[in-house]
């Protein structure tokens, strides 16, 4: 009922339709009511009696109400039609607007491909089942009330069968459920494994075909293959006993009927038409209570579904407050850690700790360290990717929290290392860093970020067509893409999280030259994987763990940082021995 | 993408010679069925004598007769209906996992190239989606349909059984009706594509979007993105507002309006029964009425599988459409064989070679290597010992004929046992080397000769198991470390495992895991590094003992104290080894024997590490570039 309730919000703008389908549906069910009893007084009142006029009097009726009925259902039809449809539109766009406002550590939470699945097959499913609901869940119960009221009207002591008949078969649907459902649940453990199976041979085809694999994966694949029939097998056979028991119910009804309503015949009690239009409404009562079993099956997904999607909507996007107000200028590159700890939600340990740094504006700055000693996370830190758990970061002498959260993100530029172009063309692609920048602009940033080349050899040149994720171009010319990108925006602060880990280190080298000519104002901070890349930095921090292990030039760590020795000796044997 | 006529006849005449094999069920099934069927007509025919003789007053004998007849035929029907299901559920899951595992089985043959091609995500959904709605079509709707049929022709004919003249006037009536209900249909089925492919579109944007969300972020580019989803929503609610409601107009119309027929019916029926035309009785008419009621109901429940139908169909088509993409090529004739010694040969079938022209295109024999008497024997042709021994002789190589080629007209050669490094700049050609030997890809000019055979006439699984591959891109597999290793050589035992491990520098960190060798690798890859990853998969390449080694480095995600680890391994494993190292950081290449240096296709360097530096040229920049460019 709650989750009902939450629903209701996302019907904004189609109440009406809303509101209108059930009742439509409501008149449609009565006029399919009254057509049995109509049926029967043509029998009783005309046939019996020889009566020809009642025939016809009761028939015109009947064809009147039944095109009454068909009027209100169709319109029904459109309207649930809309309704439905306007809720999965209306879900759609609030649970995407939801996404945008996520903070990374949202998105972390929830996978892509899990927030994919609920965008599209979660919601189809409830906005189907939003139809549905509103129709056939008004109408079956209706249905079955009313088709009961009039049966009990034709006959109080026939309609006793249905006392007998419904907690039989209420008793039946439920007796296969619970041991169909846990059957069920097992077959779609099995699909999903055998699904994740064919997704791992899939990425690693190559590994497959490297060595030989084929055979192998095949086999693999054919014991889990005819073990999920089994299991399948298993499942269904009970579940297909659903429909031939409900018919068996229903034809006992129907022989019930027809022997205690003989003998209320033969006895007097009941006349000919009765019994007739009381097998009618047999017929009506037992399909609505077969459509409402068939509801509560489509409702638990549905459940499932909107659960899935309320966990989305009902996530706590953070730092709402300063995204729109706040300091919007900053006013230059320096950057300051005051004692900064940080770890990820969820997390029992820091991922950083204690971290002061004071990187003066203009300077270059490099992160060294092994994995998972938290660089990443470092420089995610300062746009506000991720919120600081103690201390603070403060940049051009305000603190970040004080910044709108756009402003900031404009002039401190990330190249992420997850970076990806988006479906367009190059020139569209570039524009996100700069919605106004000229072709001029563009190409200057391309031709800083190394990319001039490539792009203007295509000979689309900037309206060369960028395929999805960028699928058309190498590992090296996405990232060098992505760098231009983020240089339209002409930030303050650039920061390259491992960003250039495709291209190749004459190019990088080369992309820093031109960058320093570009903007010798630049703050720049690189997170490194190779000491020669960096050796010439004004600062470089060597991360461990989590904390600073420490900041100096190359030369100065050289001296004294053991961690760094390390590296750059492990770095240079290399060359030593060569 | 090929383009090919589609033709919904032939998708239906594949998966009906799917479901050939079971073809004696499935008559059954269809047989059992269709009693089932005229069981439920009869046992609704039986209202006819049950009313007229009540209303002749005939007594309670001859009702409970009549009545006990009823109940013995509808649970008659009852039993085959579900004799019938359970035999149409057997058949339809056997045919999906036979679909599923050919189409599995299918992939596994094609080339790379296909997979270069398309997305993994497209192959996913016809192997889950696709497959499952053929499923559900085949399980459900066939029977569903089949029962539907049979229970709509036995009604028309008991219909016409019971009076010919109403049932004339009926299906006229019906004819109409059905009119309308084409009407919508055509309506329906065109609205329901366009709804698909609306659909298609916007969960295309929603997978791009999703899938850099977090660059979008960075971007500030959220409000944009809403708006261009919102456009994509609006005209997906059109679509599939429209499209619904033509579905659903299905049930008014064959329902509420059966009502219109039914009572026109009733008055005909009425007036015949009061007047006695055609010896119409009130039992007859009930009956006939009863029919009348029923009628359009397998129609609707046909109507209610048009859907599910639609779906299967597409799938199917697209799941057809995976099954007929070409299979690699395996045209080799050149097998490998072992003598009692434990030495490989190449067998060469006579027709195919000139024994001299290969031992003129590698490295001098050795006396040890050559096969001996008795084993030349068994093998006619000419036995060539697997050495090691890869020359590219003028080689060019494109991905596809619209770009530049990748390798331009490319001549090397690494004897057994030496060192090849290749560098050069991103997208100089150097993984596609790798690419070509393996025959991931097959090159447009110029041979590549394996112990002076060309790859082409080598079997490709035996190619291919004689080349040690540690790819750019780790990919292990959701099992335990021990069977990862294993991948690399299915019989390897236990201990040689291990020793693989310790080669490949990656034993202490294995053993530093709680259980070993027996940890399991999360799919995720969230329990190991990239660089402890790429430590196994060198342990992987080991296990196989390869004559020729082929590693392409992926350092750059991996720290550098894990690289000093795997630089230690790769060290270990290349000896004694004709390797091809692909080098993206010079420290690795300096003690090969020879260093290519690739540059748009074309080797423009080529020695030893002393000889490129004294040369100055582009090595030597590369080297001292950065310094020299700061």
């Amino acid at each position: 009922m709650c989750m009902l309730r939450k629903t209701a919000k996302y019907y904004k703008g189609f109440m009406l339709f809303v509101i209108l389908t059930p009742l439509l549906m409501i008149l449609e069910v009565i006029s399919d009511v009254i057509i049995p009893t109509l049926m029967g007084n043509t029998i009783n009142e005309g046939v019996l009696t020889g009566r020809i006029d009642l025939v016809y009097k009761n028939g015109i009726y009947m064809i009147i109400i039944a095109v009454l009925a068909f009027l209100f259902g169709g319109i029904s039809t459109y309207c649930g039609a809309k309704a439905g449809q306007g809720l999965g539109k209306n879900l759609r766009l609030a649970l995407f607007e939801k996404i945008q406002t996520f903070s990374f550590a949202s998105l972390d939470k929830f996978e892509v491909s899990s927030l994919i699945t609920r965008l599209t097959n979660d919601i189809e499913i409830v906005s189907n089942v939003a139809r549905m609901a509103l129709r056939i869940t008004i109408r079956a119960p209706f249905m079955f009330i009313s088709a009961t009221i009039m049966a009990i009207r034709i006959n109080t002591r026939l309609s006793m069968v249905f006392l007998i008949a419904l907690p039989v078969m209420m008793f039946g649907i439920m007796l296969t459920m619970k041991f169909g459902i846990p059957k069920f649940r097992k077959f779609q453990a099995k699909i999903d494994r055998i699904n994740a199976r064919t997704q791992e041979n899939l990425t690693g085809i190559r590994v497959v075909k490297a060595f030989c694999r084929e055979e192998f994966e095949k086999e693999k694949f054919a014991g889990q293959n005819q073990d999920l029939v089994k299991t399948a097998l298993d499942a269904l056979n009970l579940m297909i006993i659903i429909m031939p028991f409900m018919m068996l119910i229903m034809y006992a009804v129907i022989v019930a009927v027809l022997w205690f309503g003989g003998n209320f015949m033969l006895q007097g009690g009941m006349l000919a038409g009765d019994l007739f239009s009381f097998i009618l409404y047999v017929g009506q009562i037992l399909t609505s209570i077969m459509n409402i079993a068939m509801i509560l099956m489509n409702f638990s997904r549905a459940k499932a579904s909107l659960e899935r999607i309320f966990e989305v909507l009902e996530t706590e996007s953070e730092f709402v407050e300063s995204i729109k107000q706040g300091v919007s200028e900053v006013a230059n590159g320096e950057i300051n850690f005051n004692n900064v700890s940080f770890k990820y939600p969820g997390n029992q340990h820091f991922s950083l700790q204690n971290i002061n740094l004071n990187i003066p504006s203009g300077s270059t700055v490099a992160l060294i360290g092994s994995t998972g000693s938290a660089k990443s996370t470092l420089v995610h830190l300062i746009p506000r990717l991720y919120d600081v758990f103690e201390g603070e970061i403060s940049i051009g002498g305000v603190p970040i929290k004080d910044y709108r959260i756009a402003s900031l993100r404009d002039q401190v530029a990330i190249v992420l290392q997850e970076n990806t172009l988006f479906s367009g063309t190059i020139r569209s692609n570039m524009k996100w860093g700069n919605p106004q920048a000229s072709d001029q602009e563009i190409i200057r940033a391309l031709e800083i970020s190394q990319a001039a080349d490539f792009v203007l050899n295509r000979p689309e040149g900037l309206s060369a067509k960028v395929e999805r994720g960028g699928a058309n171009f190498s590992g090296g010319q996405k990232q060098r893409l992505c760098i231009a990108r983020t240089l339209l925006k002409n930030p303050k602060i650039m920061i390259f999280d491992d960003s250039t880990s495709a291209v190749d280190m004459s190019t990088e080298a080369k992309i820093r030259v031109e960058l320093n000519k570009f903007n010798p104002d630049l703050t720049k901070i690189i997170i490194a994987q190779r000491i020669s890349s960096i050796q010439n930095v004004d600062q470089i921090i060597v991360l461990d763990n989590g904390r600073i292990s420490g900041i100096g030039t190359h030369a100065e760590l050289l001296e004294d940082n053991r961690i760094y020795q390390e590296i750059y000796e492990s770095q240079q044997k290399g060359m030593a021995a060569g | 993408m090929r383009m090919k006529p589609r033709s919904t006849s032939n998708t239906v005449k594949r998966l009906f010679r799917y479901m050939n094999k079971y073809r004696v069920l499935l008559i059954i099934a269809i047989i059992v069925i269709g009693l089932a069927s005229l069981g439920a007509i009869i046992g609704n025919y039986m209202i006819r004598p049950i009313i007229n003789s009540l209303v002749a007053g005939e007594g309670v004998a001859t009702l409970a007769r009549q009545v006990l007849i009823t109940a013995l035929i509808y649970l008659l029907s009852v039993i085959g209906q579900y004799i019938a299901g359970r035999l149409f559920v057997y058949c339809a899951e056997n045919t999906t996992a036979n679909i599923r595992h050919d189409v599995f089985s299918h992939i596994q043959t094609l080339p790379v190239k296909y997979f270069d091609q398309r997305e993994h995500g497209d192959l996913m959904s016809a192997m889950t989606n696709d497959v499952d709605n053929v499923s559900i079509a085949l399980g459900q709707s066939l029977s569903n349909i089949v029962r539907s049929v049979l229970m709509f022709l036995g009604t028309i004919m008991m219909m016409f059984i019971l009076s010919p003249i109403l049932s004339v006037i009926n299906i006229i009536l019906l004819g109409l009706l059905y009119f309308a209900v084409k009407i919508v249909a055509s309506k329906s089925s065109k609205a329901f594509r366009s709804r698909q492919a609306t659909l298609a579109n916007l969960n295309g944007f929603i997978e791009e979007y999703m899938s850099g969300q977090k660059v979008i972020k960075v971007y500030n580019h959220e409000q944009e993105t809403i708006e261009d989803f919102s456009e994509h929503n609006e005209k997906l609610f059109e679509d599939a507002t429209k499209a619904d409601t033509f579905a659903t107009l299905m049930f008014p119309l064959t329902g509420n309006l059966t009502y219109v027929v039914f009572s026109i019916i009733a008055m005909i029926g009425s007036y015949m029964t009061i007047n006695g035309v055609f010896a119409m009785d009130i039992g007859t008419l009930a009956s006939y009425l009863n029919f009348t009621r029923n009628v359009s109901r397998p129609v609707t429940m046909i109507a209610n599988q048009f859907n599910m139908i639609v779906a299967a169909l597409a799938g199917a088509e697209r799941i057809f459409d995976i099954l007929d993409e070409e299979p690699e090529i395996d045209e080799g004739q050149v097998k490998l064989v072992t003598d009692q010694k434990g030495r490989c040969y190449w067998h060469v079938p006579t027709t195919l070679y000139d024994c001299q022209a290969i031992i003129a295109r590698t490295e001098q024999m050795r006396q040890a290597d050559l096969p001996d008497a008795e084993f030349t024997e068994r093998y006619p042709g000419c036995l060539v010992p697997l050495r090691g021994d890869l020359r590219f002789v003028n080689v060019s190589f494109g991905y596809d004929n619209t770009h530049d080629p990748v390798l331009k007209d490319v001549s090397f050669y690494a004897k057994p046992g030496q060192r090849l490094a290749f560098v050069g700049t991103t997208g100089a050609g150097k993984t596609t080397i790798t690419n070509l030997i393996n025959r991931f890809y097959e090159i447009n000019k110029g041979n590549i000769y394996f112990d002076g055979i060309d790859i082409r006439d080598i079997k490709k699984q035996d190619l291919r198991h004689q080349l040690g591959m540690v790819l750019q891109e780790v990919h292990l597999f959701e099992d335990t470390i021990k069977e990862n290793i294993r991948y690399g050589r299915l019989d390897a035992t236990d201990e040689e495992i291990v020793a693989a491990a310790k080669a490949a520098n990656a034993h202490d960190l294995i053993m530093q895991l709680n259980d070993g060798y027996d940890t399991m690798l999360t799919p995720d890859g969230l329990n190991l590094s990239q660089g402890q990853r790429q430590l196994i998969s060198i342990a992987r390449a080991a296990v196989n003992d390869p004559p020729i080694l082929i590693l392409d480095e992926a350092t750059s995600s991996v720290d550098t104290r894990t690289e000093s680890l795997i630089g230690q391994g790769m060290d270990e494993i290349m000896q004694e080894r004709t390797v091809f190292a692909i080098a993206h950081r010079l420290s690795t290449v300096r003690h090969s024997n020879a260093i290519l240096v690739l540059e748009n296709g074309l080797i423009i360097e080529r020695g030893e590490h002393h000889e490129l530096m004294d040369l100055k040229g582009r090595y030597y920049e590369f080297n001292t570039g950065v310094v020299e460019l700061e």
